[in-house]
């Protein structure tokens, strides 16, 4: 069920672009107001989720860690694993979020025969997550070569490091392989692993099938259908720089591409993509674990009455002088 | 908010990062030349192999198909839908009408930072004449 709405929800979007684009000629609302309001959405949509989530005090250091805290100086510690200073904190900052460190350590449990229960460790979900994300994000760089002129050095930097084997023409980028491989494995891996099925959402079907959306029209723009990329960089351009231009012509397949593009920013703040920013404030992850050594006060913590005992005094001198007691201050 | 001085810094970055074609673009100057086109002006020359339209998606993956063939296969002839016959030849035939690379392929070429292996064996006549 989720599935299949996730799936038809893909084919409602792609047959929309189509027929708003063929058969309404509505390129100005696809390719200029649509795009203009998903960027919107994503730009206001990621700064109100982050400010929402920094409203949450973290009252204690959540010190999940996965080595040796710092302790006595005999005790080796692991200042990656479980750091004690900032600099600490980067490094396992930078690790998790440049090589996703803690899907490394994903291991499942499977049922053998026996009945056997075992564990193992796991680690195509984070091979195929980081192949994902890394392709992705030298995908979107390439794109730079449409939306800025002059083109940055890093755009033919890329383009060379990717086109590297100098398959075809036009050059089959590594990349391109990369994410279609990668998505469809993650893809996959919700369909056949029971457990997993189970207690997939939409959200988590939605999401990749959309990013599959994207490769694929991209890869078919490339390779297969073309379109006049002059006249899809005049419009990137003018979108950028607010002049917007819609170019006679380009074909359906661009605007197919940008339509699941807008679709993606504009949905990205209300789905679990927002661990793209996510990550930056797990608590476990950015918080040094030095909770023996700092004190950290919770924030929300009442102030407390506090009645001392030269206050008590004070309070009491004549009932206890005329009884006797001993007084600190007489 | 708590850790408002880094959650702020972290939202100017994100925002940084995510506006850079558009500040991009403002601060790099003037606005992009769009390529401009010199085409042939000989009346023999009016007729290329295929459509316009099909030559501007495609023209790569016919230089392929010509090299291809005339490498491995040893043909070299090319017959047009309408029948004209043209030898398949990136410097004579190509480059035979459009005999100016910098005002014809590397207009677009250089608009979108392709860089075609062509010119790794291939000479560019009009270089070899002002030599």
């Amino acid at each position: 069920m989720n599935l299949f709405f996730s799936f038809s929800a893909l084919v409602i979007l792609i047959l929309l672009a189509v027929i708003g684009v063929e058969a309404v000629k509505l390129e100005f609302l696809f390719g200029v107001i649509i795009p203009y309001v998903a960027i919107a959405f994503f730009l206001i949509g990621i700064i109100y989720k982050v400010i929402y989530w920094a409203r949450s005090p973290v009252p204690f250091r959540i010190t999940t860690t996965a080595g040796q805290q710092k302790s006595l100086p005999w005790i080796k510690n692991s200042k990656l694993e479980s750091p004690n200073t900032t600099l600490g904190v980067i490094g396992r900052m930078l690790l998790e979020v440049l090589l996703f460190r803690s899907l490394f350590r994903n291991t499942k449990a499977e049922l053998k025969k026996g009945p056997k229960l075992v564990y193992g460790s796991s680690r195509y979900l984070w091979l195929a997550a980081l192949a994902f994300h890394w392709a992705f994000l030298i995908i979107v760089l390439r794109h730079f070569r449409y939306f800025s002129e002059p083109i940055p050095a890093f755009v033919p930097f890329l383009q060379n490091l990717d086109g590297f084997l100098q398959i075809g023409l036009p050059i089959l980028y590594i990349t391109n392989v990369l994410i279609v491989v990668a998505l469809t494995y993650l893809f996959f891996r919700r369909l056949f692993d029971p457990k997993l099925k189970y207690f997939s959402l939409a959200s988590d079907y939605f999401p990749l099938l959309l990013l599959l959306g994207i490769a694929l029209t991209g890869i078919l723009m490339r390779y297969f259908t073309k379109v006049d990329i002059v006249s899809v960089k005049e419009m990137a351009v003018g979108l950028f720089s607010f002049q917007p231009v819609v170019p006679e012509g380009i074909g359906v397949m661009f605007y197919l591409h940008l339509f699941l593009v807008s679709v993606l920013l504009a949905y990205f703040p209300f789905s679990k993509l927002m661990h793209f920013a996510g990550v930056f404030l797990s608590p476990t992850r950015n918080l040094a674990n030095n909770n023996r050594m700092k004190r950290h006060v919770n924030p929300w913590n009442a102030p407390v009455r506090i009645h001392t005992y030269e206050e008590y005094e004070d309070e009491f001198r004549d009932v206890m002088k005329a009884s006797g007691l001993p007084l600190e201050k007489e | 908010m708590y850790d408002s001085g880094k959650i702020i810094i972290g939202i100017i970055i994100f925002i940084a990062l995510f506006t850079f074609p558009t500040w991009y673009l403002f601060t790099s100057g003037e606005a992009a030349p769009m390529p401009d086109l010199v085409y042939p002006e000989n009346e023999d020359q009016k007729e290329c192999v295929y459509s316009a339209e099909y030559m501007r998606a495609s023209h790569m993956d016919l230089l392929n198909e010509w090299r291809d063939i005339v490498v491995r296969e040893g043909k070299r002839t090319f017959t047009t839908t309408a029948g004209k016959k043209f030898e398949m030849s990136m410097t004579n035939t190509c480059l035979g009408c459009h005999s100016n690379k910098a005002q014809f392929c590397d207009q677009c070429h250089n608009y979108l930072e392709v860089n075609p292996y062509c010119w790794d064996c291939h000479v560019d006549p009009s270089q070899l004449e002002n030599q």
